[in-house]
């Protein structure tokens, strides 16, 4: 198995026949993602690289038994889209889009909680680069030859810097079972803490890398899970050492504005919950494979 | 985006938050007419620049006559302000507000941000107006109210009125407190802000509750639907540097080191500036040219840091995900045709098609160093800094 998509996985893109939409709808072809149609409002009926396109995801979900999507809206139309896709009973909906208000990504999640958790679709994202489970189906716009298909999680929420990590790991010979990227806004429709728990149930993951950065509590909540309720072997890398209190690194949620928000005191507080700590972004992958060797 | 505290008052104005009457001035002249237009006999002539703490660097002065007032004027208009909020470089000020003085009963602290961990709007609240609020979480925490706002459904009346009874407010003032608290919330959740600081907001002589001093940022990802809010911003109040790469698209914030950077990501971007640092470096900025690195970004990029004269040695880390590192080394290759490049050039490119890259760097004769993992590109940028 793997987590959130595997080779099954229908798949609707959202926003399909913009170029963004396009270009990546066949990357994800290519690699072998089960892409099933699409959806851009008012162009339903006509075809779209041979594959259906229709007006709402209710009658593409209806029509194809999709259960992922991807977004690829401008910022201001993507929490209309995520709310949309919910409804339609999508149940993994990846959104890659950087420049989401955070109010708008408050207002999505707000809006989820009408679901029960069995109905309850998995918002990943915003400002990410998707889901991948090697070697199965690609969810996202990662470089897919660059994961080799194996036993180890990811989470991240920045793109480069989780290709830096496959690289590392693939280079190694170490294999991924599906890598997530949570995305870097402050406010994100999953949390560290929320994937983890996949990976905990996922009987073909052994262990998880967690790359994440400063701001915000995520990485700290999702140690603290994984100290009382993970068997697995969770690592991490913090990114920001150098990062000035009060500035925002690129990515929205990369501020430290409170204790525990810096690099130096998430590492501190992963330590002790018992998270191995890559000491530098350079060994993300000997780190992984330590810890694999150690097992 | 942060604004001016006069252009934070006048929107608080707009949700029924009372403040002090005033008005901008550009001149001495303006602000003695200005003085005398609102009459009484005490004003404040304060310094309009984006920090805190103004009064302890001299940018907020009190004047007991028409002339003080053009004097105090005089004084700030084109002075750089230098608060422990501006860095040493300071902020220059270009405009002056002047404001009726208020007589001051009783100071309040009135702050709202995001709460990250629960989602949801967090009203701060203590009795310890006038300190920072990272001062009075220190000193007097037992102060502290905290109110968390469900978003879906706005503050409602009784969560207001707590916070002004937590804040021991007398209970004929409640009511007016309340709405003061309301209004400042309103101006948060319609107009996509990050933060509304309101401090000191203070209970005059008169019974007024007015807000003495306000501070608000609003997200830059929303700007698209708050016009008249993205108007209010002031680029002299912002590092010319990162004004420059912000109208170009690029990521990119000023540090005090040496080693400048060009790499595609956030993450990665940060990510290289801790191996720079363990390296015994100290980065000159973070500047991310986007996942894609497009050529066009990266001659943008090459621009910018060439401009910083701190630079000493640059590092260019691109890992190449859907783009290519042929494609990658193109650019950079074009880049450096136009830029001229007068100190040591680190490169490290990885990911899809790297050794066709590589190839692409070393056909071209541009001087540079190359690099094969992130470590390596590290420390032959920090060795690069002897020469």
């Amino acid at each position: 198995m793997s987590v959130l998509i595997d080779k099954s996985t229908k798949i609707l893109i959202q926003g399909f026949t913009g170029k963004m939409g396009t270009f990546h709808a066949e990357e994800m072809i290519k690699y072998g993602s089960k892409v099933v149609g699409g959806v851009t409002p008012g162009k339903g009926g006509s075809k779209h690289l041979n594959l259906p396109v229709f007006n709402t995801v209710k009658e593409a979900v209806e029509t194809t038994g999709a259960s992922a999507s991807i977004l690829f809206v401008p910022p201001a139309f993507a929490a209309d889209s995520a709310m949309e896709a919910a409804d339609a009973g999508i149940k993994t909906c990846v959104a890659i889009v950087d420049g989401i208000p955070s109010h708008d990504m408050i207002r999505i999640k707000r809006y989820m909680r009408r679901y029960s958790r069995i109905q309850k679709m998995t918002l990943i994202g915003p400002n990410c680069a998707g889901v991948i489970s090697p070697g199965k189906s690609m969810l996202g716009i990662m470089p897919g030859h660059i994961y080799k298909q194996g036993k180890v999680g990811i989470i991240g929420r920045s793109g480069t810097l989780g290709y830096e990590a496959a690289q590392q790991m693939k280079n190694l010979g170490i294999g991924i079972s599906t890598s997530v990227g949570i995305g870097g806004d402050p406010i994100n429709g999953s949390s560290f803490k929320d994937i983890l728990e996949k990976f905990e149930e996922d009987n073909e993951t052994d262990a998880v890398l967690m790359i994440g950065e400063i701001g915000g509590p995520q990485e700290v909540v999702a140690g603290k899970f994984a100290k009382e309720n993970m068997k697995k072997p969770v690592i991490a890398y913090i990114a920001g050492l150098t990062a000035p209190k009060g500035r925002v690194m690129g990515h929205a949620g990369a501020i430290v504005s409170a204790y525990g928000e810096s690099a130096v005191e998430k590492v501190e507080l992963l330590k002790e919950c018992g998270v191995t700590i890559s000491k530098n972004p350079s060994v993300m992958g000997e780190t992984v494979k330590s810890v694999l060797t150690k097992k | 985006m942060d604004i001016h505290e006069y252009q934070a008052k006048k929107i608080l104005a707009g949700f029924g938050v009372a403040v002090p009457r005033g008005g901008i001035v550009y001149s001495p002249e303006n602000a003695e007419n200005k003085a005398r237009e609102l009459g009484g006999s005490k004003w404040v002539v304060k310094a309009q620049i984006h920090s805190g703490a103004r009064g302890k660097a001299g940018g907020i002065i009190v004047c007991n006559s028409e002339l003080e007032v053009a004097q105090a004027t005089d004084k700030l208009l084109g002075k750089k302000l230098v608060t422990n909020q501006t860095g040493p470089e300071g902020k220059i000020v270009n405009r002056v507000y002047i404001e009726e003085a208020t007589d001051i009963k009783k100071e309040l602290y009135l702050g709202l941000v995001f709460d990250r961990s629960s989602e949801s709007i967090m009203v701060v609240a203590s009795t310890e107006g006038g300190m920072s609020v990272e001062e009075i979480s220190k000193q007097k925490p037992e102060t502290i109210i905290r109110s968390k706002i469900e978003v879906a459904v706005g503050m409602q009346q009784f969560q207001a009125r707590e916070i002004a009874f937590g804040l021991g407010i007398e209970p004929k003032l409640i009511s007016r407190m309340a709405e003061a608290i309301t209004g400042c919330y309103r101006a948060f959740s319609e107009l996509d802000a990050t933060m509304v600081e309101v401090n000191p907001l203070v209970i005059s002589n008169q019974e007024q509750i007015l807000a003495l001093d306000c501070k608000m940022s609003f997200d830059n990802n929303a700007l698209f639907r708050r016009n008249q809010i993205s108007e209010l911003r002031d680029k002299t109040q912002e590092n010319a540097s990162e004004v420059y790469a912000s109208d170009r698209g690029l990521n990119y914030v000023s540090l005090d080191g040496n080693i400048g950077n060009i790499i595609n990501g956030a993450g990665l971007a940060m990510a290289s500036m801790d191996m720079i640092k363990l390296a015994g470096g100290e980065p000159a900025n973070f500047l991310d040219v986007g996942g894609g690195a497009t050529p066009e970004k990266i001659v943008k990029a090459f621009k910018l840091i060439s401009m910083d004269k701190k630079v000493k040695v640059i590092l260019v880390n691109i890992f190449a995900g859907i783009n290519r590192c042929d494609w990658v080394a193109e650019g950079i290759v074009q880049a450096l045709q136009k830029i001229e490049i007068k100190v040591p050039l680190v490169i490290r490119l990885a990911g899809t098609n790297v050794e066709k890259g590589n190839q692409i760097l070393k056909e071209s004769k541009i001087n540079y160093i190359e690099a094969n993992t992130l470590e390596d590109a590290a420390n032959k940028a920090v060795k690069a800094l002897g020469k």
